[in-house]
């Protein structure tokens, strides 16, 4: 069981970590300041030595599960591993001390690097339109629709306000529909796994505003008629929109305008190996057709004569999204990561992340039923259809491996598969990491028919076993409740 | 065999026709599928209010577990007239029982054309196909 205080229970009072110094400034006059603002007593605030304080986070650290030790195969989350190049990058002063508000003339190598990634970017894409402000990739789906919307607006055509999902699409897909005021419509897989055509063809009209496809899909298909469902969206006068979320596993090898996207977001923290997660910040540019260009947020990167500046005349523009022009230090790690490749190491990443993903498949099928068994792109979908009568969710695999030193997989998504185990290794894996993967996955399956009792009582190996999930989604305790 | 005495929807709703109104629920394999072996699994049921019109189909609510959130569809068009008082702090009664202390809604008919539906049978071999 997990004995950690909390800091405010290690708290003594008087100790300290830091004592500062006599003010060596004028005080401020605080009297302008309304009464009611004024704090009459100090904060209660931990108050620890240097030496527990330490103790206290590295102990934390500990506890804590990354992609820095140990196998990561959350899928749809490219868990790939970030290079610690990037990192060095952000730590040079020249990017990390410096402000948007800042003349662009003193400013000049950070605005390069802001639009040599738009540039790769839209290399990668072939979309020529590319803006980096968007935060994440929700964001980043939210921005294209409202672009959509304006673009349709401007064009006399406002009675678009269709989006058509497939019903495999991230849960993001119509949410974002909603909040840019537009109605999501579900539109139908077919038994292989791929957008129902007849399906799509019942659906699309004159109220279509945008087709969104998540290319290759949550289930890791490539959509194989693409082509064919841009040709259709196109015809009946709307747009295609691609989540990006798996770029990963087509980077230089397909690009998304030669099969009709129009539209795309690309996450940088999983295709192009800046964090995630931990609260952000992340970034998820959005890329477009030269037609839709003059929408994208404002201000934009524009080369002139005598350099580069943040161009905030834009009248066409769907405006501000968020504060500045990006999350810099994002782009900065993505632009090394980009760099340090090239074009082939890109091509290498998605060769690679694609291979993985095979290997892993075509080792555990034996044991766990794959649902779509052919071919698969980076990640691959298998679930506990062979464990059913043993009573063995997915949930029980995953907290098994837990025990067995691994992240689990994504489990319950896609909501297309029952059971749903979707397991994405990425390129960054070396062969020896797959195999114990396998093996360990194998050993599951072994219990699964002879100790089931084990997997449900998975994980014993952390600081608190398995959690009552059913009851912290009805009765969750969000506030801490001070006890001394 | 499931209950005889109802119709079924492919999306795992059932409606039990009794003079002018009608019970609606969701089946086993429903809640089955919705849960990962705990009876705690399913956390959340969005209802509709009493008088709500619903056509064929419409989804009236929302039912949400630990793995997933899944619409409810009503199988015929009709009035909301009652929704089921027992279930809103105690989901575990679909587990236990989702023919008939685990219904949902019970609506007015607006028709009794059932004939779009399935029988037990129908939804029995929906069910096979699917496996």
């Amino acid at each position: 069981m997990n004995k950690d205080l909390l800091l405010y229970e290690k708290s003594q009072p008087g100790r300290r970590t830091l004592r500062l110094g006599r003010l060596d400034v004028p005080a401020a006059d605080l009297s302008a300041l309304p009464a009611g603002a004024l704090r009459r007593t100090p904060p209660d605030l931990p108050e620890l030595g240097e030496l527990e304080l330490v103790r206290h986070y590295v102990r934390l650290s500990k506890k804590n599960v990354s992609i820095a030790d140990s196998f990561y195969p959350l899928g749809s989350c490219t868990m790939k591993y970030n290079p610690v190049l990037n990192e060095a990058a952000t730590a040079i002063p020249g990017f990390n001390a410096i402000h948007p508000l800042q003349d662009s003339g003193r400013v000049q190598g950070a605005l390069a690097v802001m639009k040599r990634v738009a540039d790769a970017l839209a290399a990668v894409t072939g979309l020529p339109g590319v803006t980096l402000h968007p935060a994440a990739g929700a964001q980043g789906e939210l921005t294209a629709l409202l672009v959509a919307h304006r673009h349709f607006v401007e064009t006399g055509q406002k009675q678009r306000k269709m989006v058509l999902i497939p019903d495999s699409a991230h849960g993001t897909n119509p949410a974002s529909a909603s909040i840019a005021g537009l109605q999501a419509v579900e539109v139908a897989s077919g038994p292989d796994g791929l957008v129902d055509l007849d399906d799509l063809a019942a659906k699309l009209g004159e109220d279509t505003a945008v087709f969104m496809i998540t290319n290759p899909s949550t289930l890791g298909l490539f959509e194989t008629k693409i082509a064919k469902i841009s040709e259709m969206v196109h015809a009946a006068g709307g747009l295609v929109y691609m989540d990006g979320a798996n770029l990963n596993a087509i980077l230089g090898v397909a690009r998304p305008a030669d099969f009709g996207v129009d539209m795309m977001h690309i996450n940088l923290h999983k295709t192009f190996s800046t964090p995630h997660g931990g609260g952000g910040p992340g970034a998820g540019p959005i890329c477009v057709t030269q037609e839709l260009e003059r929408y994208l947020p404002s201000p934009r990167v524009v080369e002139e004569e005598g350099g580069l500046r943040l161009d905030y005349d834009t009248p066409y523009s769907i405006g501000m999204l968020r504060g500045w022009a990006g999350n810099f230090g994002v782009l900065l790690r993505a632009y090394c990561y980009i760099r340090r490749l090239g074009a082939e190491g890109l091509l290498r990443v998605a060769q690679n992340a694609v291979l993985n993903a095979n290997y892993l498949r075509v080792k555990l099928r034996g044991a766990f039923h794959v649902p779509y068994d052919r071919m698969c792109m980076h990640e691959f979908v298998c679930n506990t259809k062979n464990q059913r009568e043993q009573g063995i969710h997915a949930v029980d695999v995953a907290k098994r491996l837990i025990d067995l030193g691994h992240h689990p997989m994504t489990i319950y998504f896609p909501l297309v598969v029952s059971e749903a185990m979707m397991i994405e290794p990425t390129e960054t894996e070396a062969k020896e990491t797959l195999d114990a993967f396998v093996a360990d996955m194998l050993l599951i399956a072994e219990e699964a028919k002879h100790e089931p009792e084990k997997l449900h009582a998975a994980p014993v190996t952390t600081p608190v076993g398995r959690l009552d999930e059913g009851r912290a989604v009805k009765d969750p305790v969000l506030c801490y409740t001070c006890s001394h | 065999m499931r209950p005889n005495d109802r119709h079924y929807l492919p999306s795992h709703e059932w409606i039990k026709i009794t003079g002018d109104t009608a019970l609606i629920g969701i089946t086993d394999f429903a809640v089955d599928e919705l849960s990962s072996g705990n009876e705690g699994d399913l956390v959340y049921c969005d209802l509709p209010e009493v008088g709500r019109t619903l056509e064929d189909g419409e989804t009236f609510g929302e039912i949400e577990s630990v793995k997933a959130v899944a619409d409810l569809n009503t199988p015929l068009a009709g009035e909301v007239v009652e929704i089921n008082p027992a279930i809103e702090d105690h989901l575990e009664i679909l587990s236990e029982d989702p023919w008939d202390r685990g219904w949902l809604i019970k609506i007015k008919l607006a028709t009794k054309d059932t004939s779009k539906l399935l029988d037990a049978e129908g939804y029995e071999a929906l069910l096979a196909s699917q496996n």
